[in-house]
């Protein structure tokens, strides 16, 4: 019984380190994706069933309230759109006198967010896409206030998301207002972020929008990130404490896009 | 071994794929800690009623698909898991004089191990757990043994699972 119990632990011990420190499990790991697409897809259902019966069971007057709320928000953001088209033609034409690259819109697919990590240390989420619709690992993922995160591991008909508040995520940021860049960390909590190595002499307070800066090479440049909740000074210290608050509600959004942005697709994969 | 015919094994899978089910269950993210380790608790209540049939290998084979499901580091919960089995092995005639509320104080130790361990895996990928708040799913498992024993004992005598 124990050489058999040794023989077990020990093939775990060796997954374990292989897995860890070598990428040979990888490809391994994302066929077998497949077996636990089914039990999020499963656990899925209450909350599905609960979707669909609050659509069923509407009543016509909330119906039409909401209609007319959702009109008045398409005629805001419609005239906000006007200005966008002549301001977008217009930045073209100042990138093109720049001689600069031109912007590229970013095509993007709809998800739908399927389970939670149970890991309660690791912070990340399975959405219902997978390779079959061309998701790739390092996809950026947006939900519609902000950056969420970026996609881990792929499977056929599911993927797996790292949000960006996980305390292994970074992500390279910048000050909307003036362009300081800032290197974004998550701590391990789900509405906090801190910068990294801000020196005391910055411009930097607290309610500053910080937006993807796209100098990783892995998210799309200026989505929105954070909001610069608190810096202190602390003489004792090198550098300022920076805490932030993600923009993205990565407890609530169930509805998330998938950005496929140009830069990704050309094959760099360092940063992050 | 295998000098009893099996019956009805169909049960022990069924039970551990509803685990499983419920090892995945979104939690809200305030109650991320409170989540007993279900498949541990599965995984020590079978190996106490029928230590002949079921050993390490089942728990290995109930830990790596646990991590494939939960997306964690292949082998994490098999190593702890082998190791909670073992622990039973050793001590399933204890286990099965002790009444429920040594059994719980049990529980509380063997998925206490369980937890240790598969925090010793996550410390190596760079996650820290607050001290002592690992050992909440311990806590939390053997607050629930007393009513899943009793339906353990139930479905096990319905089906007379040998």
């Amino acid at each position: 019984m124990a050489s058999r119990v040794f023989g077990f632990g020990l093939a775990a011990l060796l997954l374990i380190v292989v897995n860890i420190y070598t990428d040979w499990l990888d490809p391994v790991r994302a066929k077998l994706g497949v077996i636990a697409t089914p039990f999020y897809w499963f656990t899925d259902l209450p909350e599905r069933f609960g979707g669909w019966s609050q659509d069923a069971l509407r009543s016509r007057e909330s119906l039409q309230q909401e209609n007319a709320a959702l009109n008045a928000e398409l005629l805001i953001l419609k005239r906000k759109l006007q200005q966008m088209a002549s301001l977008t033609a217009e930045n073209l034409r100042l990138r093109q006198l720049m001689n600069s690259a031109e912007m590229v819109q970013d095509r993007v697919l709809v998800a739908e967010l399927i389970g939670i990590s149970p890991d309660p240390l690791a912070h990340k989420v399975v959405i219902n896409k997978g390779a079959e619709q061309g998701v790739y690992p390092g996809q950026p993922l947006l939900d519609a206030f902000g950056l969420m995160g970026q996609v881990v591991a792929v499977s056929p008909y599911s993927s797996e998301v790292l949000l960006i508040t996980d305390s292994t995520h970074a992500l390279p940021v910048q000050v909307n207002r003036n362009g300081v860049r800032a290197v974004a960390e998550g701590v391990g909590d789900l509405y906090q972020l801190k910068l990294r190595h801000v020196s005391g002499t910055v411009d930097i307070r607290a309610g500053d929008l910080l937006v993807s800066s796209g100098l990783g090479q892995r998210f799309p440049v200026g989505y929105p990130v954070a909001e610069v909740e608190s810096v202190e000074h602390d003489p004792g210290r090198p550098f300022v404490t920076v805490n932030a608050r993600p923009k993205a509600q990565l407890n609530r959004s169930r509805h998330v896009l998938l950005v496929f942005s140009r830069q990704t697709d050309t094959g760099v994969r360092s940063g992050g | 071994m295998d000098s009893v015919r099996s019956q009805n094994r169909w049960l022990v899978a069924v039970l551990f794929l509803g685990g499983l089910v419920l090892a995945v269950f979104p939690l809200p993210y305030e109650l991320r800690w409170l989540r007993p380790e279900f498949t541990a608790m599965l995984v020590i209540y079978w190996i106490t009623v029928m230590p002949q049939q079921f050993g390490a290998g089942l728990a290995w084979c109930v830990g790596i698909l646990q991590d494939v499901v939960e997306g964690v580091v292949l082998g994490e919960h098999a190593l702890a898991l082998v190791l909670v089995a073992y622990v039973c092995q050793l001590s399933y005639q204890r286990i099965r004089s002790y009444a429920v509320w040594q059994q719980s104080a049990w529980v509380f130790v063997l998925v206490g191990i369980h937890q240790l361990f598969s925090n010793w895996v996550h410390s190596l990928l760079g996650y820290s757990a607050p001290p002592l708040l690992f050992l909440s799913p311990a806590f939390m498992s053997a607050l629930l043994w007393p009513v899943a024993i009793l339906l353990l004992e139930r479905l096990r005598l319905r089906y007379r699972v040998t």
